[in-house]
């Protein structure tokens, strides 16, 4: 366990501190001493993050926990939940990851906008975010009036207006992870094989997408964690209708106005299954060598 | 420069509205010391109330402010569950203005309030957009198949109205969405994703002439009471109680009336 030294000043500390991590990068044993001006304020944070959790727990009414699982409406909207945003994080892929590359990877006017303009979702309110996807793709917006004149398609209130609402919001995620993971991966790679005359997409799929793997991977996952977490857009653009587009987020909202426990219930299962997917996920992929 | 420069317009623009978001929440005494700063005795006033009441309440905020100098009224406007978990979780309100009884109940059960005071009712109308695409003019065109319908979820009051109603006039709705609170529904209809919704008559009239209202008689079978209360662990107990009399005040109920509440 590692205590700090009462009484030691702060400046000295922070001095031993940065001694303690060139230790720590040369052998990269345990012997460095680990700061305490960045370990109190890290327990600081774990506990900030983990203490909400606890609330859940303690405040979860195990005695009727079985029952209230058992009702047909929390697996209609948890298997809603896991679908959508599985298919959210597919569309992400497919569209993403090209963005990514080209953010990335070629050199055209404007790049520094158009990568602004990705992260756009990131600080939009997702209510917003909802509301401009009606205004594009609703029924009487730039988009989708024509949809609708043209092919009787109509988006708002349907699972794909879901799918669509968490992609919207998600790929910024994965955008960023894996524009990120291009721009650190050894270019020399690409290089030697475009010299042995490989085209740019044979260099793509064949080099460039299993030399970023694994930041793929931990953008899918960051991105479908935001799906299945993802409210005000979804609620906003696809309405809220059991079985068809309401997640569980939604159902946890509205349980929240009328019976506070089955909402405590609800988060429950979304936590309890989303840990468990991502820490698979974690162990197998994510964690770098 | 440019990559530095721009770390700093994404970090400074962020605290920023970190800070902002701490001091919002920060209770009563930034706004009390603002207030004390610049009119003498300032005070702060506090008032939960249900979404349905934006307009109303603002116009009476600022009635009272006038009448009260150096007092000023915050607000804040929500879901009445909502607005009622906050209070018994200890939020610091001095007046609660619930758009149920059910809701404010969960308050008064909590000894957080006692004797409300029934103070508007509500009723529901049928809203819907200006050009009315699919010609709705009663309440039994939305049991028409191809007319979209957008209702209150039945976990929030307008859609325990629209149920009443609805049951009332033995009709069976199938409607696209169930949304979360009354101004949700009426955005779908003024966007018009929706030929129609149940939502209340104040909120048709708060939407200008960006939707159109039409009545039905079930309408009386789902009267929505609004309670109001000054609550007994208000910071300012004297003016949540001086605000409580201006609602139930003739002034307060003509604007009421404007605002299209039916006044007791």
């Amino acid at each position: 366990m590692l205590t700090p030294r009462p009484g030691s000043s702060s400046g000295s500390a922070g001095s031993k501190g940065s001694a303690g991590r060139g230790r720590a990068r040369r052998d990269s044993g345990p012997a460095g001493r680990v700061p305490w001006v960045l370990v109190v304020p890290a327990l600081v944070a774990l506990v900030f993050l983990v203490a909400p959790l606890a609330g859940l727990l303690v405040r979860a009414p195990w005695s009727t926990l079985a029952t209230r699982l058992a009702e047909p409406q929390v697996l209609t909207a948890l298997r809603l939940s896991l679908v959508t945003a599985t298919l959210a994080t597919v569309l992400c892929l497919l569209l993403g990851v090209p963005l990514a590359w080209v953010l990335a990877r070629v050199d055209f006017p404007g790049r520094r906008l158009v990568r602004a303009l990705v992260t756009v979702p990131l600080v939009l309110p997702p209510v917003v975010g909802g509301v401009a996807l009606l205004l594009v793709l609703g029924r009487r917006g730039l988009v989708g009036q024509w949809l609708d004149s043209a092919f009787g398609i109509t988006l708002p209130f349907t699972t794909t207006g879901v799918v669509l609402a968490e992609a919207f919001v998600a790929m910024p995620f994965l955008v960023i992870s894996v524009e990120g993971a291009l721009r650190a991966a050894d270019l020399r790679f690409e290089e030697a094989a475009a010299t042995l005359g490989a085209s740019r997409w044979t260099v793509f799929h064949r080099v460039t997408l299993p030399l970023i793997a694994p930041g793929v991977v931990a953008g899918a996952v960051l991105c479908w964690a935001r799906a299945l977490g993802e409210f005000g857009a979804t609620i906003t653009f696809a309405g809220n209708f059991p079985g068809r587009t309401q997640t569980m987020p939604l159902a946890v909202y509205l349980a929240l106005e009328t019976e506070p426990e089955a909402a405590i219930v609800l988060s429950l299962v979304l936590l309890a299954v989303s840990i468990l997917v991502l820490a698979s996920l974690r162990d197998r992929w994510v964690t770098s060598p | 420069m440019f990559r530095r420069l721009s770390r700093w317009t994404v970090a400074v623009p962020l605290t920023l509205a970190l800070a902002a978001g701490l001091s919002g929440c920060g209770g009563d005494d930034s706004g009390g010391a603002s207030g004390a700063a610049s009119g003498g005795s300032g005070k702060t006033l506090t008032v939960f109330a249900a979404a349905s009441l934006t307009e109303s309440f603002t116009e009476l905020g600022r009635t009272f402010e006038s009448a009260h100098p150096g007092t000023k009224v915050r607000f804040n406007f929500g879901s009445s569950a909502t607005l009622a978990q906050q209070i018994t979780q200890g939020a610091p309100a001095d007046v609660f203005a619930a758009a149920s009884p059910a809701t404010m109940k969960t308050v008064t059960d909590a000894s957080l309030a006692t004797a409300p005071a029934t103070f508007v009712r509500n009723r529901l109308e049928i809203a819907v957009p200006a050009d009315n695409p699919a010609k709705v003019d009663d309440l039994r065109d939305l049991a028409d198949s191809k007319v979209k319908v957008a209702l209150c979820a039945e976990q929030v009051p307008c859609g325990a109205a629209a149920a009443k109603a609805l049951d009332a006039a033995g009709l069976k709705v199938e409607p696209v969405t169930l949304e979360q609170d009354v101004k949700a529904t009426l955005t779908k209809v003024e966007l018009g994703e929706v030929d129609a919704a149940l939502v209340y008559r104040t909120d048709v009239l708060a939407a200008g002439g960006k939707v159109k209202g039409i009545g039905f008689p079930e309408a009386d079978k789902a009267i929505n009471d609004y309670p109001i209360a000054a609550l007994s662990k208000a910071p300012a107990a004297d003016l949540a109680r001086q605000f409580v009399q201006l609602v139930l005040s003739a002034q307060g109920k003509s604007v009421m009336a404007k605002a299209g509440f039916d006044v007791p």
